[in-house]
């Protein structure tokens, strides 16, 4: 049995598909009108004002639709590729810093991607979103703490006046949690 | 074909690279290692998977009524985004970017005992340079205030800790005092990152550092 959350990430692949086939106006708002609140929401809380917030998303959005191509869903969720593009966008706008990134592996035309690798994939993105919500709340909110905020463990423990040791393993169990929730 | 390797990027650095709380030098050692390892790039898989589910469990901010259609505009305005096209060489590609090139137009620049150095343009929080080590030679003994990564691009060096082979990466913090010596055969070339200047045991050392910036 699939999920609530698994047949959400394959509508948005099946979304994103449309887009690279058929430059599918509705499947983009169809994601927009998921996605766009989400990613304001994150770079919001990364600390950009509403207006610095809402173009960012809008160049965000607009790179999924140009980018739709290079998209890989045995490789990521539709929420993990867009995490990818709104973190290099709040890096690029906030933080006026680069993050080179690696060199691809796959080149040319790509094949499709193997149906059974983006089953697989779009359900331990699920599963692992259900992890990250059964995580005890201390854990959970240094995380969230990290992704969001972009903050360094040094900078988490300035903030939060806790030892930078209790950080640290406060996220290395965190990290423990879900690996062991994704072996199952 | 893939080196085989054996040291790899801690969690942390993982991590930071994912949430992109890392100074750019830190970003392009991450980077070039990422290139030559499927492991750590696999790795690297799931910790941007974490920022996918906390994006779709994320507190939603409402966008302006126009906005869909201001953003389709957009994004049809531009044409779509090419993949980047493939090159061979020594240095992998986020490095070649750095350097405008391959090995052939590094500039490099001396540095005593035959080393060599070239700084990369990165942000200021920390500073990313090509080393290269003539096969055989050490570079004096030093340690770390801050944390320094080592990633080796041609040849190997060796420390008291470890050999470091094509791919492989050293971490070293403030507890690791080293004497890098290339291995013998080829010259040893690494990419550093480093967030503070190095400590050198000889007081000689310590000046040309000032000049030097290392």
């Amino acid at each position: 049995m699939k999920s609530d959350r698994h047949m959400e990430n394959e509508r948005w692949v099946a979304c994103i598909a449309r887009i690279r086939e058929d430059a599918d106006e509705g499947a983009f708002a169809e994601l927009y009108e998921h996605f766009a609140p989400r990613v304001k929401g994150f770079l919001t809380k990364s600390g950009a004002q509403a207006t610095l917030a809402e173009e960012c998303t809008q160049d965000v959005m607009a790179t999924l639709w140009q980018k739709s191509h290079l998209f890989d869903p045995a490789r990521a969720s539709a929420a993990t590729w867009i995490f990818t593009i709104a973190r290099n966008r709040r890096i690029d706008a906030l933080r006026k810093s680069q993050r080179p990134e690696p060199e691809e592996i796959s080149w040319g035309p790509a094949e499709p991607p193997d149906q059974a690798d983006v089953l697989a994939l779009q359900q331990e993105s699920a599963a692992l979103a259900e992890a990250i919500g059964a995580l005890p709340e201390k854990q959970k909110a240094l995380i969230e703490a990290a992704y969001y905020a972009d903050l360094s463990h040094s900078e988490i423990a300035e903030q939060t006046g806790l030892p930078l040791g209790t950080i640290k393993s406060r996220i290395r169990l965190a990290l423990e949690r879900l690996r062991h929730a994704m072996k199952r | 074909m893939k080196p085989e390797i054996r040291h790899h990027l801690t969690d942390a650095l993982l991590m930071a690279y994912a949430t992109g709380a890392l100074p750019e030098a830190f970003n392009l050692a991450v980077a070039a290692h990422i290139s030559m390892c499927d492991e750590c790039r696999a790795q690297l898989g799931a910790f941007d998977a974490i920022g996918g589910a906390l994006i779709e469990d994320g507190q939603a901010a409402a966008m302006p009524d126009n906005s869909f259609a201001a953003c389709l505009a957009r994004a049809k305005a531009t044409p779509p985004a090419a993949a980047p096209p493939r090159t061979n060489g020594v240095l992998p590609a986020p490095v070649r970017a750095y350097v405008g090139g391959d090995l052939d137009v590094v500039r490099w620049r001396p540095v005593g005992m035959g080393v060599r150095q070239a700084i990369l343009p990165t942000d200021r929080r920390a500073t990313a340079r090509l080393i290269r080590i003539p096969a055989g030679v050490a570079v004096p003994d030093h340690g770390h205030r801050g944390t320094e990564l080592t990633l080796v691009l041609q040849g190997a060096f060796l420390d008291a800790t470890d050999r470091f082979g094509l791919g492989d990466i050293e971490v070293a913090n403030e507890d690791l005092q080293h004497t890098p010596i290339a291995d013998v055969g080829v010259d040893c070339i690494c990419l550093t990152a480093t967030d503070a200047p190095l400590r050198f045991s000889k007081l000689g050392h310590r000046i040309a550092q000032r000049f030097l910036r290392i």
